[in-house]
C-alpha cells in the first residue's frame, strides 16, 4: 500500500504563488451575509509571522459558482491576515449533532514543518454551548483560543499563536 | 444522521515533526501542546475544487514570465498522484514555486548574492489528468545559502502544493534530486523521521521522460492520504 507524501515547510517565499484576490471569496458574487475574519500570527515570543500563508476552508456555504470556499491570505507586517466571506451557517456534526458555524483554518509558514489545522467560531452564538469540538476541549481557556471576537461592523478577529502563553488549540484532523 | 468517511491518520514516523529543533525557524513557531484529537467532520472531508476555466495552468516556467527562454537547464517533472488505496487522484491543482538556476527565488525577501534572470519567475500551475497524472516544464533550480547554520546550503528543491479531494489531503512539499550531497545535511529534509518517507520525497531520473535534444525528464510521484476502510463507529 502507499504511504502518503512527507510534508515540508511551505518556506518563506510562496509568494511567488500569491493572488492577492484569493482573499476575498466573495470575488465570484457570493451572496449573504459577508464578514471579515482577521487576525495576527504570532511566535512563541508573541512576535509577528510576517511571511506566514493562512488558508480558509468552509463546509458551508457550500462551494459553488459563485462561492469558492476556500480562501488565502498572506500576513503583513503585523502578522495579520485579512479575509472577505460570507458567514457560515451550522452544519452538521457526527451522529445526530449539530456543528456551530465555523471556519477552517490552515496556517503554512517558514518554521513549519507541517500545517497546523485550527477553526475560528464566533463569539455568541448559542451553538458554540453544544457544539462537539469546542466541548471536548475541556479547558475553557484553551476553548477559547478558537473563538473569534467582533472587532468593528461585520468584523472578526482570531489571533493565532503557535506556541506558548495563550497557544491556540491545533487540530489533529 | 451525517458520518461523512474520515481520512486515514497518517503512517508513524512518515511525517515531519513540528518540532525540528536542527532547522532554527520551528523553535518559537512548533506548538508546545499535542495537537487535539478530533473525529473528522463534513469541514474536514470536504475541500475546494479549482477548475482551469478560473485557474489557468502554467506548465512552462521555461518560458512563462516574459515569453523568451528562461536560463539553465531545462528539465521536465511529471508523475502520478494518487492516494493510499492507489488510486490516481484525477482533476487536481498542483502549485509549483522555486528558484532559478542560480538559486535566487524572485522574491524581494531573497537576498542572496546570485543573479536574477528577468525571463524567470519561476511559478506555475498545472492540472491532473483523468488518470492522476500532471507535467511540467521548467530549469533546474539551483542551490543557495540559508541562515540556519554556519554554511548552511539548500539542495537543489522544487516547492510544490497540493490539494486533493479534501481539507484533510492538503499537502506541501518540496521534491529534491537524485544523488544530490547536500540532502545528507539539510534540517528540513531530515526531519522526516523515516528514511524511506524521506528517500520519497527525491524524483527519479527517467530516460522515458526525457525529450531527445531537448530536456531530461524527472518522475516525482506522490500520494496523499486515503480514506479509512471503514466507517468509524460512534
Amino acid at each position: 500500500m502507499p504511504i502518503a507524501t512527507a510534508s515540508q515547510t511551505v518556506g518563506p517565499y510562496w509568494h511567488l504563488l500569491e493572488d492577492p484576490s484569493w482573499a476575498d471569496l466573495t470575488r465570484f458574487g457570493a451572496t449573504g451575509e459577508t464578514l471579515t475574519l482577521t487576525g495576527a500570527v504570532l511566535d512563541g515570543d508573541g512576535k509577528p509571522c510576517a511571511d506566514a500563508c493562512v488558508e480558509i476552508w468552509q463546509s458551508d456555504p457550500p462551494a459553488s459558482d459563485t462561492f469558492p470556499g476556500f480562501g488565502r491570505s498572506n500576513t503583513n507586517a503585523q502578522g495579520e491576515y485579512r479575509f472577505l466571506t460570507v458567514k457560515p451557517v451550522p452544519v452538521p456534526g457526527r451522529g445526530n449533532a449539530q456543528q456551530a458555524p465555523h471556519i477552517a483554518i490552515c496556517v503554512l509558514s517558514r518554521g513549519l514543518m507541517r500545517g497546523l489545522v485550527t477553526r475560528a467560531y464566533f463569539h455568541g452564538e448559542a451553538l458554540n454551548e453544544t457544539d462537539p469540538l469546542l466541548m471536548s476541549i475541556e479547558d475553557s481557556e484553551r476553548r477559547g483560543t478558537l473563538i473569534a471576537h467582533a472587532a468593528g461592523p461585520a468584523t472578526w478577529r482570531l489571533d493565532i499563536r503557535l506556541q506558548g502563553d495563550r497557544e491556540t488549540v491545533f487540530l489533529d484532523v | 444522521m451525517s458520518n461523512p468517511v474520515p481520512f486515514r491518520p497518517y503512517t508513524q514516523g512518515t511525517q515531519p515533526d513540528y518540532d525540528t529543533p536542527e532547522y532554527v525557524g520551528t523553535r518559537k513557531r512548533h506548538p508546545n501542546q499535542r495537537l487535539h484529537p478530533m473525529p473528522q467532520t463534513i469541514t474536514e472531508t470536504t475541500g475546494p475544487s479549482f477548475s482551469p476555466a478560473r485557474f489557468p495552468p502554467s506548465e512552462d516556467l521555461t518560458k512563462n514570465t516574459t515569453g523568451k527562454a528562461a536560463l539553465g537547464e531545462r528539465i521536465i517533472v511529471a508523475g502520478t498522484i494518487m492516494d493510499e488505496d492507489g488510486q490516481p487522484v484525477p482533476n487536481t491543482m498542483v502549485e509549483i514555486w522555486q528558484a532559478n538556476a542560480t538559486g535566487r527565488y524572485d522574491h524581494p525577501a531573497d537576498q542572496h548574492d546570485a543573479p536574477l534572470d528577468p525571463n524567470f519567475k519561476g511559478a506555475g500551475r498545472v492540472f491532473t489528468d483523468a488518470q492522476g497524472r500532471y507535467r511540467f516544464l521548467t530549469i533546474r533550480p539551483g542551490a543557495y545559502p540559508w541562515p540556519n547554520h554556519r554554511n548552511a546550503w539548500r539542495p537543489n528543491h522544487i516547492h510544490f502544493s497540493f490539494f486533493g479531494p479534501a481539507f484533510a489531503t492538503r499537502l506541501v512539499t518540496q521534491m529534491y534530486f537524485p544523488g544530490d550531497p547536500l540532502l545528507a545535511y539539510d534540517p528540513i529534509f531530515r526531519g522526516v523521521p523515516d528514511e524511506q518517507a524521506r528517500d520519497r520525497l527525491i524524483a527519479q531520473f527517467e530516460l522515458d521522460l526525457t525529450e531527445p535534444d531537448y530536456a531530461l525528464g524527472y518522475r516525482f510521484d506522490v500520494v496523499l492520504r486515503g480514506r479509512a476502510a471503514t466507517p468509524m463507529e460512534e
